[in-house]
């Protein structure tokens, strides 16, 4: 209950929840108005929106409805940011963790494959990992996850290093409990807060690198996603500016919202460090 | 000295994951469906009798096993020999050379760019901390941040090139102009105007806000308080005492996100059609010219390493403890 008071002080942590939920509720009606498939013909290509009533933001250049496309490429958005961000973060953890636990020759061989990721640019990696294993929405997600567990797994162990030394781990260790149980059971817990407010950045991140790679047209065609509307009106970019616009807008707010909840969070666990 | 040896034993650290990336890229590459060749026949093509491409697969080294070829792969890269790039018909060091210029050019202008601002706009919310200028900048900030730079990209385009036509909307130089000189200069400045803001707004985002914490933070330390009992007056306060130490977060950050700042380039580069390194990556997956793809990643990686001991000698400039003291 004090957590949620800390929270709905902040106003930008409110605007960012209402905004989520408002994304949250298209991907969850959009079987509901919008039952075709949204990658079907629906009428006339590029009619700007209001031109006709059936079509709220107009259509693309292959006469598919841009409104419907929004409210499932809702769907996929939220999809991918939510699958990369839980394999990026569990993935994270496990490393940050063994790498704090144990220190020693395994934190340095672990660190160094860490910083091996962090050196090459993510978005170079993912082209790489696409160009390979191809782009179906499947491959794309986890190729996402793949590139952004390096700094989750930082932060873990960060934390790790801070807790392994502490009495109730010296404890566990006087009752015989094993280093599984330990680093899972007992110190995890501790260390799991700041993490899962970073995983709000490790999210906006996957959408946007996702939106990035189908507006080059290297993800997955088959699917409604932001990225693709964008990429298709590049084409009639200098006229009808409004099929990239449109779509454009929905990741700026989608993004925006999922960082603005971060903040939130980390304001109302934290209220010590407010305003920072 | 002792900065220089701090930095370069730093720089000696990163060998380890520059191996560890070279030997991983090229085992993953192994998984690729299709060698060089194939790309060369399918360019050619398609077809192709059993002799001439075994005769191929012998020309670039294919024909033996893998472990082999990756050491090959290591040896050559040592002697600074990226290979051939069978697609643009020329060795891959040639062609990456070719388009180093403009995104290094794209990759400066924009960290200024996004330095500067950041600078300016962190300190100016700092100092107006929760009233309206602080809440217009931190907003601007979060917003900017959600933004995808290839839509600000594109907008950028339409409203600057299209409608009011006061910029280029892509290439690098007016092809066919003859400018020399000067306006051949201003010519290619006016080309990088809107990349460069594209590629800088987030980094301008990240760095405002990091740059607010910052001062925020320090303008609470204890010299600060002296600084002001001595009588001095804000500005110079700011300026020669908040400053210096508020700015060391954001130089670490340059290093963190060199890496994504080159990853970025190569949709602005695309966007605005700039031939760039980040353009060469994409038409590399394309084309599916691995060898290329290969250098280009090794150059990152380089690139990254070469950033990051820079800020280190920037760092020690900053904060003269990390050169006196033994860490």
């Amino acid at each position: 209950m004090r957590f949620f008071r800390n929270y709905s002080r902040s106003p930008a942590a409110v605007v960012g929840l209402l905004l989520l939920l408002v994304v949250i509720g298209m991907a969850a009606t959009a079987d509901w108005f919008f039952p075709q498939d949204p990658l079907n013909l629906a009428g006339r290509p590029l009619q700007w929106p209001g031109a006709n009533p059936r079509f709220w933001f107009g259509t693309d250049n292959s006469g598919r409805d841009i409104a419907a496309q929004i409210f499932h490429g809702a769907r996929i958005s939220l999809l991918i940011g939510l699958v990369a961000t839980s394999i990026a973060v569990t993935v994270g953890i496990v490393i940050g963790a063994i790498a704090g636990f144990y220190g020693g020759w395994v934190d340095d061989v672990l660190m160094r494959v860490t910083e091996a990721f962090q050196t090459l640019p993510n978005f170079l990696l993912l082209l790489v990992f696409v160009s390979i294993f191809g782009s179906e929405l499947l491959t794309v997600v986890v190729a996402i996850g793949a590139v952004s567990w390096p700094a989750p797994a930082r932060l873990t162990r960060a934390e790790f290093l801070s807790l392994r030394s502490r009495e109730f781990v010296e404890a566990c260790r006087t009752l015989g409990m094993r280093d599984r149980q330990i680093i899972f059971r007992e110190i995890l817990p501790n260390a799991l807060p700041p993490v899962i407010v970073y995983a709000s950045v490790v999210m906006a991140v996957a959408i946007l690198l996702e939106s990035a790679l189908a507006f080059l047209r290297l993800s997955d065609p088959n699917v409604a996603s932001w990225g693709n509307l964008i990429g298709l009106g590049r084409d009639v970019l200098r006229t009808q500016w409004y099929v990239s616009a449109i779509p454009g807008v929905a990741i700026l707010l989608t993004v925006l919202a999922v960082s603005l909840v971060g903040q939130g969070l980390n304001d109302a666990l934290n209220p010590r460090l407010k305003g920072r | 000295m002792r900065v220089l040896a701090l930095a370069g034993r730093r720089l000696a650290a990163s060998l380890p994951s520059l191996l560890i990336i070279l030997v991983g890229m090229f085992l993953l590459l192994q998984l690729a469906p299709g060698d060089t060749v194939d790309a060369l026949i399918a360019q050619m093509g398609g077809g192709g009798d059993a002799a001439v491409v075994a005769e191929l697969r012998a020309f670039y080294g294919l024909d033996i096993s893998v472990a082999a070829q990756l050491g090959n792969y290591l040896w050559r890269l040592v002697r600074l020999d990226l290979g051939f790039s069978a697609i643009y018909g020329k060795p891959v060091s040639t062609v990456i050379m070719e388009r180093l210029p403009a995104t290094l050019l794209l990759m400066s202008a924009s960290l200024s760019f996004a330095f500067f601002f950041g600078l300016l706009f962190g300190v100016i919310a700092a100092r107006r901390v929760n009233r309206w200028p602080d809440t217009v900048i931190s907003t601007l900030g979060l917003v900017f941040y959600a933004t995808p730079s290839f839509w600000f990209g594109l907008m950028a385009i339409v409203l600057f090139s299209v409608h009011l036509q006061w910029l280029p909307a892509g290439g690098m130089e007016s092809i066919g102009a003859g400018l020399t000189g000067f306006a051949r200069l201003a010519d290619i400045a006016s080309h990088f105007v809107l990349p460069t803001l594209t590629l800088g707004l987030i980094f301008l985002a990240i760095y405002l806000r990091i740059m607010r914490a910052s001062m925020l933070e320090v303008l609470t330390l204890d010299f600060v308080r002296t600084a002001r009992a001595k009588g001095l007056d804000e500005t110079r306060i700011i300026t020669r005492h908040v400053l210096r130490n508020a700015m060391l977060p954001m130089v670490t950050l340059i290093g963190l996100q060199a890496g994504t700042m080159l990853g970025g380039s190569v949709v602005v580069e695309s966007v605005f059609s700039l031939p760039g390194l980040g353009r060469l990556a994409y038409e590399a997956v394309v084309q599916r010219d691995l060898n290329t793809l290969l250098g280009i990643v090794f150059i990152s990686a380089l690139l990254v390493i070469l950033v990051n001991f820079l800020v280190d000698l920037v760092y020690a400039q900053l904060d003269p403890r990390i050169a006196k003291g033994d860490g």
